[in-house]
């Protein structure tokens, strides 16, 4: 549908938007909104990191979400112990969930198919109960803590933090981009399209599968020690199986096996999100006073539509052809 | 720690094991036969527990509450079949995944809206008491009678599957699905009375351990974790892999989470012992996991070569 | 043909001439032993052809032989080394290449980049991440030659998964040829080929084995005894002979083994 000058000025438009959304935010007085992008942007980085080993490696993870919660944690507990710069936190964050996945990857990687979704699921939600039982850092409840500082920033203002995340997110799809467009990267989706194969060229393909998990997991680490920072909170529900399931969604919905299908997702879902919780429908308030606490019926009934009608996703509409979904 | 307290615990774990055994043959059944992994099968276990709840309160009767909520849930799993599901066993895993997920949120939401958080089930009122099982061991004669229902089902499981010509079709089907398909008959409806068969079990769990666990939304999600371990060691599509899987699993989480701690708290300073172990208690078991799969990468009994 | 003096009958073997070797390798599945106590020997430069009727065992020994299978006892050498036990991966690696029965290529990719991730294996340079594979202009050259030699030059833009039945079996010979094998496993090749790609295939491997050793499972008896230096014949997953061609051909076992049709022209 788009030829390739028209994708590009999109692109500038998009960007360029993108760069402006705050001072317009401000001026028209709705700073709220400024969070809530940069919100957006840190689950498009998770998003995207998972859209890598799904959409390119075929490897449907339904723990991701682990590792998001892994960082956020590590940044929690080093902020907590008095480390206040990101400078340190985030890298720290990054290792914890690169080094979380290795570990995970060691045992799941020896399966494939079904198998693999459940264990991956079930390493997520061992992490998550090793979250909830962690009482010195909230338990269940969670745990309030300050935001990160970076020299020369003021992160506790809302554009600044939105600033860092549109970079952060911008270098993770470039990143993303040159990888799948590397040896690595092709070498990945061949696998993902014919391991047998593969292993018949001489390919040890237990070994490419597992970096690019582990690499999944740096990024969505550095996504959660981001959320961390934003919310100001930590919480182990960012781990529970269905927060995995979520981003799953936002990866469906903006289009798996596209660059920019995690951060279309993650801003379209959150919106959605947003919006169901936030929109005044009288009629339905009449029925139900409480219906905004459903939204995740709203959810359901979206993700559902979405997979049975138009499992490409939004990138899918506009592409030719999307990519094959996984197996 | 005594010999009794062991026993009882074991038997515990011998409780929630036969309960993990009715959820986990039904998911392995059907993704053994339609090769469908199916997220909302905890949803299914809720709903049973808690129609079961409110015929229970109507009717003042637990026995009918059990039995109708197996019935109702057996058919509102049918109707979904019929309806949905059946629309994603061709289609590839991620989508099967997502789209069972959005129906556990949409069942979710909607027992939210029609019963609220939670609701209460009571064991019936002759089995309230303890059964002196032997001089100094006293047990719940409740949980004695889930023990025994679990076993009456895994007999009647075992019969149906090995002895019935619907049995014989099941375990072609579980072995080799174009097998199946070439035995005859009509394959759709096998698969929605084999898709009813696992939404009753589920049923009948639920209904059953809802006066032990707490009858609320979202019980449906952790048994659900709990459930997919035990079809990855016990492998699935193997109903025998199923009841070993789940017995182990029931038993290893059960004891694991009294006795962990215990002994933590034996040989450590309290202060760490008390976040430690409840900790250590909920991951022994994903632990056991990977232990297993570490070396069986397909289960302990795995069934499927086609 | 003029045979080198130790394809004659009854010819003395050296060791070194020897490729690949099975000793008393055995498979059962379940209460069926599909590789009954079969020793092998290829050898180096020879095209060695494994025949028997379906139901054999071939494409099982084959499995065996690249790694898809560990044999229950016996073993396997390849090149001087022990290989029984060896991953698929690693067996690519000394020399030992397959093709597979049921074409199994990457749909999805051009035949150039089939052939390219064949050539790739080789460099060991996969872990490269940053620099674009469009700018490795070495690879694709490679790749192109090669694309050529199995004959799809003219199609090698074109997505595997839009060829004819006769072209993928053709990209399925060419990718495991492009590993540059010491030996050369194929399963069936022409399987499903018409006459004149069957040609073509001959053709082929007639060109390709100046360099390389071939152990070719076949159905097609006409490429057989053009192409074959020696015929095993497997029946019942049991080696009953290894001979010349023309001595298989008129052996009464062997007719016997078949229900006559094939070995009979």
């Amino acid at each position: 549908m788009f030829n390739q000058p028209g994708r590009a000025i999109c692109l500038l438009v998009v960007v360029a938007l993108a760069i402006l959304f705050p001072p317009l935010m401000q001026w028209g007085g709705n700073e709220y909104f400024i969070g809530i992008a940069s919100r957006m942007l840190i689950y498009g980085i998770a998003a995207t990191s998972l859209n890598f080993i799904l959409g390119y490696g075929g490897m449907v993870s339904f723990g991701h979400a682990a590792f998001l919660g892994v960082g956020a944690y590590t940044a929690a507990i080093l902020v907590e112990s008095g480390w206040s710069s990101a400078l340190i936190v985030w890298p720290l964050a990054m290792l914890l969930a690169a080094a979380i996945a290795l570990l995970i990857a060691l045992v799941s990687l020896r399966t494939t198919g079904v198998y693999f979704i459940m264990i991956t699921l079930a390493f997520a939600q061992m992490l998550y109960y090793i979250a909830v039982s962690m009482n010195a850092y909230g338990g269940e409840e969670g745990l309030n803590i300050p935001r990160v500082t970076i020299p020369g920033l003021d992160l506790e203002s809302d554009t600044q933090l939105y600033y860092v995340a549109f970079v952060l997110v911008c270098s993770v799809i470039y990143l993303l981009h040159r990888v799948i467009n590397s040896r690595f990267g092709r070498v990945l989706t061949a696998i993902s399209e014919n391991e047998a194969r593969m292993q018949a060229l001489g390919y040890k393909t237990m070994h490419f599968k597992l970096v690019a998990f582990v690499l999944a997991g740096a990024v969505a680490g550095i996504a959660g020690a981001l959320l961390a920072t934003q919310n100001s909170f930590v919480n182990p529900s960012i781990m529970h199986w269905t927060s995995s399931g979520l981003l799953l969604f936002m990866v469906i919905l903006g289009g798996v096996g596209n660059k920019y299908g995690g951060l279309i997702g993650a801003i379209v879902f959150l919106g959605l999100e947003d919006f169901a919780v936030n929109i005044r429908i009288d009629w339905l308030a009449d029925l139900y006073p409480n219906y905004s606490q459903h939204s995740l019926l709203l959810v359901g009934l979206v993700l559902l539509t979405v997979v049975m009608f138009a499992p490409h996703g939004i990138a899918g509409l506009f592409s030719k052809g999307g990519r094959r979904v996984s197996h | 720690m005594t010999v009794t307290l062991i026993l009882e615990q074991a038997l515990n774990g011998l409780q929630f094991g036969l309960m993990l055994f009715l959820l986990a043959a039904g998911l392995t059944l059907v993704f053994g036969i339609m090769g469908m992994i199916n997220l909302a099968h905890g949803s299914l276990y809720m709903l049973g527990a808690f129609i079961a709840a409110t015929i229970a309160s109507l009717s003042g009767s637990f026995w009918l509450a059990i039995g109708l909520s197996v019935l109702i849930t057996a058919a509102v799993g049918m109707v979904l079949e019929m309806s949905l599901l059946r629309a994603l066993y061709t289609r590839d895993h991620l989508s099967q995944v997502l789209a069972t997920f959005a129906l556990v949120l949409i069942i979710n939401e909607v027992v939210r809206l029609v019963w609220g958080t939670d609701a209460s089930l009571f064991p019936p009122q002759s089995l309230a008491g303890p059964v002196e099982l032997y001089s100094g061991l006293s047990y719940s004669a409740y949980r004695l009678a889930i023990i025994v229902l679990g076993l009456v089902v895994a007999c009647g499981l075992y019969l149906l599957i090995a002895k019935t010509r619907f049995g014989m079709r099941l375990r072609a089907g579980a072995s080799n699905r174009t097998m199946a398909h070439m035995m005859g008959g009509d394959v759709s409806r096998l698969f929605t009375l084999v898709f009813g068969l696992g939404a009753g079990l589920a049923a009948l769990a639920g209904a059953a351990l809802g006066p032990i666990l707490a009858v609320q939304v979202g019980m449906g999600e952790s048994i659900l974790i709990l459930t997919f371990v035990v079809i990855v060691i016990g492998g699935i599509g193997s109903i025998r892999g199923a009841l070993i899987g789940a017995i182990l699993v029931g038993m290893v989480d059960t004891m694991g989470r009294v006795f962990i701690p215990m002994f933590l708290r034996l040989t450590m300073p309290s202060n760490y012992a008390s976040d430690l172990g409840p900790a250590l208690a909920s991951i022994v078991i994903y632990v056991l996991m990977a232990a297993v799969l570490y070396w069986r990468p397909q289960g302990l009994f795995p069934a499927r070569s086609g | 043909m003029a045979l080198p003096a130790y394809f004659r009958r009854g010819a003395d073997v050296s060791v070194t001439d020897v490729l690949l070797k099975t000793i008393s390798v055995h498979k059962r599945f379940g209460g069926i032993a599909a590789t009954r106590n079969v020793s092998l020997e290829i050898l180096a430069g020879e095209v060695h052809a494994l025949i028997g009727p379906n139901g054999a065992g071939k494409t099982t020994l084959i499995a065996q032989l690249s790694g898809l299978l560990t044999p229950d006892s016996g073993q396997i050498t390849f090149d001087s080394h022990d290989i029984t036990d060896l991953p698929i991966y690693d067996r690519v690696k000394l020399g030992l290449a397959r093709s597979y029965q049921i074409t199994s290529i990457f749909k999805s990719f051009s035949v150039l980049d089939n052939i390219a991730l064949a050539v790739q294996a080789r460099t060991n340079t996969s872990y490269s991440v940053w620099k674009p594979i469009a700018s490795d202009s070495a690879l694709f050259d490679e790749a192109f030659a090669l694309t050529e030699e199995i004959g799809l030059g003219a199609r090698s833009d074109s997505i595997a998964g839009q060829l004819s039945h006769g072209e993928q079996r053709q990209l399925e010979v060419g990718l495991a040829l492009a590993t540059k094998p010491k030996l050369l496993l194929l399963d069936e090749p022409m399987a499903g080929m018409g006459p004149e790609e069957s040609e073509r295939l001959v053709g082929l491997l007639d060109k390709v084995r100046q360099q390389v050793t071939v152990l070719l499972v076949e159905h097609d008896m006409d490429a057989v005894f053009r192409l074959a230096n020696r015929v095993s014949v497997l029946v019942n997953g049991e080696l009953i002979v290894t001979d010349l061609p023309d001595v298989v051909r008129n052996s009464d076992e062997v007719k016997r083994a078949y229900l006559g049709d094939e070995v009979a022209s």
